[in-house]
Formats: C-alpha cells, sequence, structure tokens
C-alpha cells in the first residue's frame, strides 16, 4: 500500500502545494468557486469560476508539468550534444519552446471550447497558411479608407469597393478599430464578429492569468529551494 | 459611449447583433480588468476605455508570461546541482 501509493502522493503534495500557493496568490477567490466546479448551466459565473477552481489548476498544472518535461526531454538531448552553444541564445530559443508549451498545456485545459483554445491547438500545424494569407487582408481595408475619401465622386468600380468594405464595421468607428485590435491580439480571432471577440478576450484574458499564476509558482517553488549558481 | 448609433446599420451576416448585448460583454470585460473592475466605476468608462486597456492588459500578460517562460527554462537547463531531484521528483511522474 506504501508503495504504490508513494509517488502519487509525493506528485500531489507538491502539486497541491502549487495549487495552495496559487490560490494564496489569487485575491479573490469567491468560496462558490469550489460549488461552481461542477454547475455548467450558468453562462455569467461559469467563465469566473472555471479559470479560478481548485480543480482546473491543478489540471493545468500537471499538463504544464508534464509539457515542460517534454521541453526539458527535447533541450537537454541538444545540450549535450553541441555543449558549446552560447547560454543567451540557446535560453532565448527554450524560452519560445517553454512558452508554446504552457500555451498548449493552457488551450488543452480549455476543453476546446473556446476558439483560442482550439486556434492555440491548430496553430501548430497550420502556421505557414496563416502567415500567407494575413497580409493580403489586412492591407485592403486600409487602402479603400484613403479611395473613399478621394474617389466617392470618381465612378463605379471604386464606389462598389467602398460600399463593400463599409458592410464590414470593424474599418471604421474607434471603438470597432479597437475591438479588431483586441480580435488579433487573441489567437485565432482576426476574422471574428464584436460579441465572438469580447467573449473570447474573458475568457482569455482569466485564462491567461491562471497561466501567469501557474508559471509565477512553479519558478519560486524551483528557484526557492535551491542556492543560486554560482 | 461613442456608439450608441440611433440609425440601423447593415451587419454583415443574417442576425443582427444588439447594442445590448455587446455593452453587456463589455462590461463583463471591465470587471476583469485589473484597475477598472471596480463596482464605483461601472458607468463613468467608456467602451473605448474598456476596450484600450484590454488591449494593454493583455500585451502586459503576455509579456509577463513570456519573462516568465524565459526564467523558467533557465531554471531548467541550470538545474544540474541539489534541485535536479526535486524537479525530477516533479517530473517523472
Amino acid at each position: 500500500m506504501a508503495d504504490t501509493e508513494q509517488p502519487p502522493t509525493n506528485l500531489n503534495r507538491s502539486s497541491t502545494a502549487l495549487v495552495r500557493r496559487k490560490k494564496s496568490l489569487s485575491a479573490s477567490s469567491p468560496s462558490s468557486s469550489r460549488g461552481n466546479a461542477a454547475s455548467v448551466s450558468t453562462g455569467d459565473g461559469e467563465s469566473h469560476a472555471r479559470w479560478r477552481s481548485e480543480k482546473q489548476h491543478r489540471n493545468y498544472s500537471a499538463k504544464l508539468i508534464q509539457a515542460l518535461k517534454q521541453v526539458r526531454r527535447g533541450s537537454s538531448s541538444t545540450f549535450s550534444a553541441a555543449a558549446t552553444s552560447p547560454p543567451p541564445m540557446a535560453a532565448q530559443k527554450r524560452g519560445k519552446a517553454v512558452r508554446e508549451a504552457a500555451d498548449r498545456a493552457l488551450a488543452v485545459s480549455a476543453r476546446g471550447r473556446t476558439l483560442w483554445s482550439r486556434a492555440i491547438l491548430a496553430n501548430r500545424i497550420k502556421l505557414k497558411f496563416r502567415k500567407h494569407k494575413r497580409p493580403r487582408r489586412t492591407v485592403i481595408p486600409a487602402v479603400t479608407t484613403v479611395v473613399a475619401v478621394t474617389g466617392a465622386s470618381s465612378g463605379g468600380g471604386r464606389k462598389r469597393r467602398v460600399s463593400v468594405v463599409r458592410l464590414n464595421k470593424k474599418s471604421l468607428p474607434t471603438v470597432n478599430r479597437k475591438i479588431s485590435v483586441l480580435g488579433r491580439l487573441v489567437p485565432g480571432c482576426k476574422k471574428e464578429s464584436v460579441p465572438v471577440i469580447l467573449e473570447e478576450a474573458t475568457d482569455y484574458i482569466q485564462a491567461l492569468e491562471m497561466q501567469v499564476r501557474a508559471m509565477k509558482s512553479l519558478v519560486e517553488l524551483l528557484s526557492g529551494s535551491a542556492p543560486p549558481p554560482i | 459611449m461613442s456608439g450608441r448609433r440611433s440609425r440601423p446599420r447593415q451587419s454583415s451576416g443574417t442576425t443582427r447583433i444588439s447594442e445590448d448585448q455587446i455593452n453587456d460583454l463589455v462590461i463583463k470585460l471591465q470587471q476583469l480588468l485589473p484597475e477598472l473592475g471596480d463596482s464605483h466605476r461601472s458607468d463613468k468608462v467608456s467602451a473605448a476605455r474598456v476596450l484600450q486597456d484590454t488591449c494593454n492588459y493583455i500585451r502586459n500578460l503576455h509579456r509577463e508570461v513570456d519573462d516568465i517562460s524565459e526564467r523558467l527554462s533557465e531554471l531548467l537547463a541550470n538545474s544540474d546541482t541539489a534541485q535536479a531531484a526535486l524537479i525530477r521528483s516533479l517530473l517523472t511522474q
């Protein structure tokens, strides 16, 4: 009994230490969040509860640790192969790998219900396709707004283009422009409608907050218990 | 809020997105923000401000995640000393 229980409890103790530290770090975690972890019906409170529940924390930290393990394994093999690689450059690449692993773990713990999580997971595969398509799309509204000012009286072809662009709400007033900026920040939401972007943004912010808390406590845990390298 | 328009606008799809719906979402977003989320300011903040602060907040969070992942990667790389045991116990389930 003791043998089979030891490895899980080891992990459990460290992960609950992580979780406890995260819960103490998060300023407002109402007691209702634990109860709400099971109920999925409420629309408003659900997103708040989802990213703050202890169950979610444990889920995410386990996945994060798994992902970091893979990163570590990958990087340690390259490290031993090229012992003379300069630390700052390698650290940057590894930092990016760590960030991507953390993002992927975050996206997975969203359980595929949100656009941004699906976009993060799909991005690994479709990166090249997206890079080709995006620049053309963003140039068009800018060009035709200039045309709209000067060419409104000039004729049929230009006017048609202007009217098509005007239907796209995001190119005109300040609020909609900011919303499209926001859409570009949230992964996978560049072309979505306004309420979709707002909803994705609320979920994404909470998920990011959880990610920051989790990674911070992991860093604390790892660096707090060892003397700094000389 | 400058976005309140009385004349109807054509939306791109078939469904007309109501302003109230958007307002509700903006309010929900505002509640998440660290500085604007307090209850006493629920009426006085414009949507543009909320959106701007949201963009800034997301950029800050991104930057923070980048910083932390860099630190984490350094820790993982330089951990050949005493804490290797700790890391191994965490990483090998």
